[in-house]
């Protein structure tokens, strides 16, 4: 009963931790207007908790580049499992209109495992509140696979 | 043998009390913002989602502090159930916080490290007041027993309106709210991360949640002890007093430590001398 409570529980309060890889801000900025009045993430138990230590879900915006590769790495492994990665916008996805730069290595999923991918450009808020939602059933599903 | 149950009792109902009061707290908070809030559950999530975390630490001495600030807090709880002496609990629930502190600067990262010294400045700024307001009760009572001045027959707030403004200080202190939450900002993609808490994570950090739970019944439990002739005007002293607090985290913004030190020792001081002299004069 205990285990069934603390599965319930996750699905029910993922905290945040937003890492802006090399984001336009376009991205940034739709991920932050999630804890506005308007959309209120709040509602779901989301909580944006900017520590990678207390966090379950990691929201990632923007280009990989090589300066900053080894930062999302390191963020990641700071995060205790189970965890979730989301890779927010055209440039998480692949590297958006930056592929091509000489400094970008690609989207996210180049340096870490990403479990949800949120298209746009920008991304929507209702979009990205829809991706949490959706690496919060992954999880369960995760953990229920692991009994 | 009363005294046990009356303890196992508190030790019970004090962290359902404090994690539902915690998810009233958002509500209320939320709605102020005119947004919805979560569940009122929602502290009970966390902290079980929490416990459902890998362990991870820095070192050793991170597990070690946890449990006892939880033993700590717990047992000050468990001590005010059963009726005990102020100063007993005054001294297990300070040791409490001390260790809360040591497992911060167990580590080594600057928003920890920063966040302890804050905690110790807090700790620092409402112990005095603390222990003025016991001096205070133990003048009107002639005791210094729970029970005894529970049983008191008039209300204690007649006596010591000044003291309860100064208590006041130092739940909102204890409870972490604006314009005194230094130590560890409510808000983490702030300057200060988590501060004194950034280092605890997981089950150790879901351990210093319910500790915290326990804190907040036990400073509340001696709020009530100014009303405790009326069950009815006790519990609107209590819930005004919690709503005024969510009130002014909202309407504040967060302070310097020079700024609260300043203030609340000499404020809170100064009310805290006339209300004892008054008492003694009176
Ligand atoms: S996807 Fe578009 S809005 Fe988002 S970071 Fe890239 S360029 Fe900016």
């Amino acid at each position: 009963m205990l285990k069934k409570f603390i599965n319930k529980s996750r699905i029910k309060s993922p905290w945040i931790v937003h890492f802006d890889c090399g984001s336009c801000n376009g991205c940034d900025i739709e991920t932050l207007a999630c804890l506005t009045p308007l959309y209120d993430v709040e509602r779901f138990g989301i909580v944006n908790v900017g520590n990678p230590k207390h966090a379950d879900v990691l929201l990632v915006t923007g280009t990989v580049n090589h300066r900053n590769k080894k930062v999302l790495q390191n963020i990641y492994d700071q995060m205790p499992d189970p965890k979730a990665v989301i890779a927010i916008g055209a440039c998480g996805l692949s590297g958006g209109v930056f592929k091509d730069a000489y400094n970008v290595v690609g989207g996210v999923d180049k340096v870490i495992p990403v479990d949800v991918y949120v298209p746009g450009c920008p991304a929507k808020p209702e979009a990205i509140i829809d991706g949490v939602v959706e690496a919060l059933n992954k999880f369960a599903e995760k953990a229920e696979a692991a009994g | 043998m009363e005294a046990v149950i009356l303890a196992l009792i508190g030790l019970v109902v004090a962290p359902l009390l404090g994690g539902l009061l915690a998810g009233i707290d958002r509500r209320v908070t939320a709605w102020m913002q005119s947004r919805q809030g979560p569940p009122i559950m929602q502290a009970f999530y966390d902290v079980a989602k929490l416990f459902g975390k890998e362990p991870m630490v820095v070192n050793r001495w991170q597990i070690f502090c946890a449990w006892t600030y939880l033993l700590a807090s717990a047992l000050s709880v468990a001590l005010f159930f059963a009726q005990a002496d102020l100063l007993l609990i005054f001294f297990v629930q300070a040791a409490g916080a001390v260790f809360m502190v040591m497992g911060a600067l167990a580590a080594k990262s600057p928003y920890s490290q920063v966040g302890a010294q804050r905690e110790l400045i807090q700790i620092l700024t409402y112990e005095p007041l603390l222990i003025l307001v016991f001096a205070g009760m133990f003048m009107a009572t002639g005791s210094f027993n729970v029970g005894t001045i529970f049983a008191h027959p008039e209300p204690l707030i007649a006596k010591l309106p000044l003291l309860f403004i100064v208590l006041t200080y130092a739940l909102t202190i204890k409870l972490r709210k604006s314009p005194f939450d230094f130590s560890t900002s409510h808000h983490g993609h702030q300057e200060l991360v988590k501060g004194v808490t950034t280092e605890y994570s997981g089950p150790f950090f879901g351990l210093v949640e319910v500790a915290h739970w326990y804190e907040t019944i036990l400073v509340l439990g001696v709020a009530s002890m100014f009303w405790a002739t009326n069950v009815f005007w006790c519990a609107l002293l209590l819930v005004g007093t919690y709503f005024a607090e969510i009130l002014l985290d909202n309407a504040t913004a967060r302070m310097t430590w020079r700024w609260m030190l300043k203030y609340v020792w000499s404020i809170g001081l100064l009310m805290a001398v006339v209300n004892l002299i008054w008492l003694h004069a009176g």
